[in-house]
């Protein structure tokens, strides 16, 4: 047997994927105060390096969020669903706080820890920026392997084989860890966090950064110039009749 | 040896000064990355393309594979290609991150490019971030328009709001939403060839396998007309009745999250934030309700048509034409009334 594997998961704390968002009347970014909760496809992930935990159980699983104050309720969520424990980065605004600031600061934490992570899980986006670039950013810095979109993932000792959803179907990777995997939705259904692990939870242990503590320089590579609804469609007719359909689609849209 | 350290620095300053020169002077210079399979250009990337072209400039083009020859000669005509860059490797095949990310790189070092553009693809998502942290610049992911040199539009949470961001980077590494553009066409003439520069290739992954969804419809991403359908198909075999409407229509076929999530069809198909992001003529979406992930994959379709038994569903918001009945009834009767 070799050594425990080192997991590390970083979540980001979004608005709610049933929200729906509207912008603020300064048009410079959306209105944020609504319910937020963890990035969904961050949820696949923590679920993931949970499920190879409990193969094989000396595995660590470490939760890392990068933003304000309010990011560790994020981090306790991992927590409750099975991470060990977690590492807040904290920054005081972070609606600024870009992808490669993010991999920055992820590729930072795992030079500070005494014992090197053997791979990390991210969500293939944050549903909120929607920019699908921070793992392999940080599979970049870090010149490690990248295997993103991954809808099944193999583990055999430090062997990993993941399957990718790409356009037109699916592709088998193989590497060695150290690696980098992003999360797809088909990867994995997230449970829940039962009663008792969220009041297990909060006995964790969570330890806090700032940026300058890990010599990482956040500032926005770039700058949002604005902020706008998109045009609405007029929808909403409805028709009788499928005679009516055909009817209306051949001679009032002319696409038939 | 001190001279040779010397005239080294002063070439590294004059390579500065180049890239300042071409991002603030003289237009961009422009470096397409050209995704291709089996001999074709994706299509994305003639989308790309033309958003290039939207910046003036020269554009160079890179095809990296293991037979790029067709690919190419096609590449040489396409409007607006001034030079192409061909990396003829076996590594290059099957376009792994990990080593055409540093294939860019050193292009871009050589050349002094000022942007590097593709596909908002599967393939552009996995390399060009990973090409974008190696040149310690942000990337710009899934354009819709381009307002300057520096100043892009893109969506964000899911198609709800629109940004307009400006780059401050001097590489601006930007991935193209195809349907924000259209596909550029060739010209008569032929751009020159080019070796690409040389590039480390760590081969850190190994490209096993690929199972691809073999369909004769049209491919989903530049159909005309789709035919999506959601929970309400009750199974996967119920699906025939859309490929039959689908074949009558020349239509391809796509999907909500709910119907690929309950197997009734495969993943690829999925329509939606996280799947394909399609603009056809005529989008008819049957027994799917409309979720925001969902429509942000399909809402700047030109005509939209809704076909559920719930009047109340959100997709008759969105919807030209909306049609309150029994999918099960209303498509084949449909089907017999398209001809």
């Amino acid at each position: 047997m070799s050594s425990p594997l080192r997991i590390f998961v970083p979540v980001k704390r979004v608005v709610d994927y049933a929200v729906k968002v509207r912008v603020n009347a300064t048009k410079t970014d959306v209105d944020r105060n609504v319910k937020h909760s963890m990035n969904p496809f961050d949820e696949i992930a923590v679920e993931e390096a949970v499920r190879i935990k409990e193969k094989s159980p000396k595995t660590e699983v470490v939760a890392i969020s990068c933003g304000t104050a309010k990011s560790q309720e994020t981090l306790r969520t991992a927590l409750a669903m099975g991470a060990d424990r977690a590492v807040h980065v904290e920054v005081k605004d972070d609606s600024t706080l870009q992808p490669l600031a993010v991999a920055k600061l992820l590729k930072a934490i795992a030079e500070k820890e005494a014992e090197k992570p053997d791979l990390f899980i991210l969500g293939k986006q944050a549903i909120d920026d929607d920019a699908s670039q921070t793992g392999q950013m940080l599979a970049g810095l870090l010149n490690w392997p990248q295997t993103t979109f991954a809808s099944k993932v193999e583990l055999n000792d430090k062997e990993l084989k993941v399957v990718r959803e790409i356009d037109g179907g699916l592709e088998t990777i193989a590497t060695k860890l150290p690696a980098i995997i992003t999360t797809d939705l088909r990867l994995n259904e997230p449970r829940y966090a039962s009663l008792p692990n969220i009041m297990k939870a909060k006995k964790k242990p969570l330890v806090k950064f700032t940026p300058e503590d890990l010599g990482v320089d956040i500032s926005p590579r770039l700058e949002t110039l604005k902020v706008e609804e998109p045009s609405k469609r007029v929808g909403g007719r409805k028709v009788e009749s499928v005679d009516e359909l055909v009817d209306k689609l051949r001679n009032e849209a002319k696409v038939l | 040896m001190f001279f040779t350290a010397t005239s080294r620095i002063a070439l590294q300053a004059r390579a500065t000064l180049a890239q300042r020169f071409y991002a603030t002077g003289a237009g961009a210079n422009t470096l397409l990355y050209v995704e291709h399979k089996d001999g074709a250009i994706s299509g994305a990337t003639l989308n790309a393309l033309t958003a290039a072209n939207k910046l003036g400039g020269s554009i160079s083009a890179l095809v990296a594979g293991d037979a790029p020859e067709s690919v190419v000669q096609q590449v040489a005509k396409l409007n607006g290609v001034s030079k192409v860059l061909t990396a003829k490797d076996a590594a290059y095949t099957n376009a792994l991150p990990e080593d055409i990310a540093p294939l860019l790189v050193a292009a871009q070092k050589q050349f002094g490019f000022t942007h590097l553009f593709t596909g908002h693809t599967a393939s552009g998502k996995n390399i060009f971030p990973r090409a974008a942290a190696l040149l310690d610049v942000a990337a710009v992911s899934d354009i819709v328009g381009i307002e300057g040199e520096d100043t892009f539009v893109r969506p964000i949470y899911a198609g709800n709001a629109i940004a307009t961001v400006k780059s401050n980077d001097n590489v601006k590494v930007v991935t193209v939403r195809g349907t924000a553009f259209e596909a550029a066409g060739t010209k008569d003439d032929s751009a020159a060839e080019e070796a690409a520069p040389a590039a480390d290739k760590p081969a850190l992954t190994q490209w096993i396998s690929e199972e691809i969804q073999k369909s004769d419809r049209p491919d989903l991403n530049t159909a005309k007309r789709v035919i999506s359908g959601g929970r309400g198909m009750k199974n996967g075999e119920n699906f025939k009745m859309l490929y039959d409407l689908a074949d009558k229509l020349g239509a391809a076929v796509g999907a909500s999250r709910a119907a690929v999530d309950a197997g009734f069809v495969d993943n690829s198909l999925q329509v939606g934030q996280t799947g394909k992001i399609i603009a056809p003529e005529l989008y008819i979406a049957v027994g799917i309700s409309g979720a925001i992930q969902h429509l942000a994959g399909m809402k700047d379709s030109k005509t939209i048509v809704a076909i559920n038994k719930d009047a109340d569903a959100p997709i008759f918001q969105v919807a030209d034409y909306g049609l309150v009945d029994d999918l099960f009834k209303a498509i084949p009767e449909l089907t017999e009334k398209v001809n």
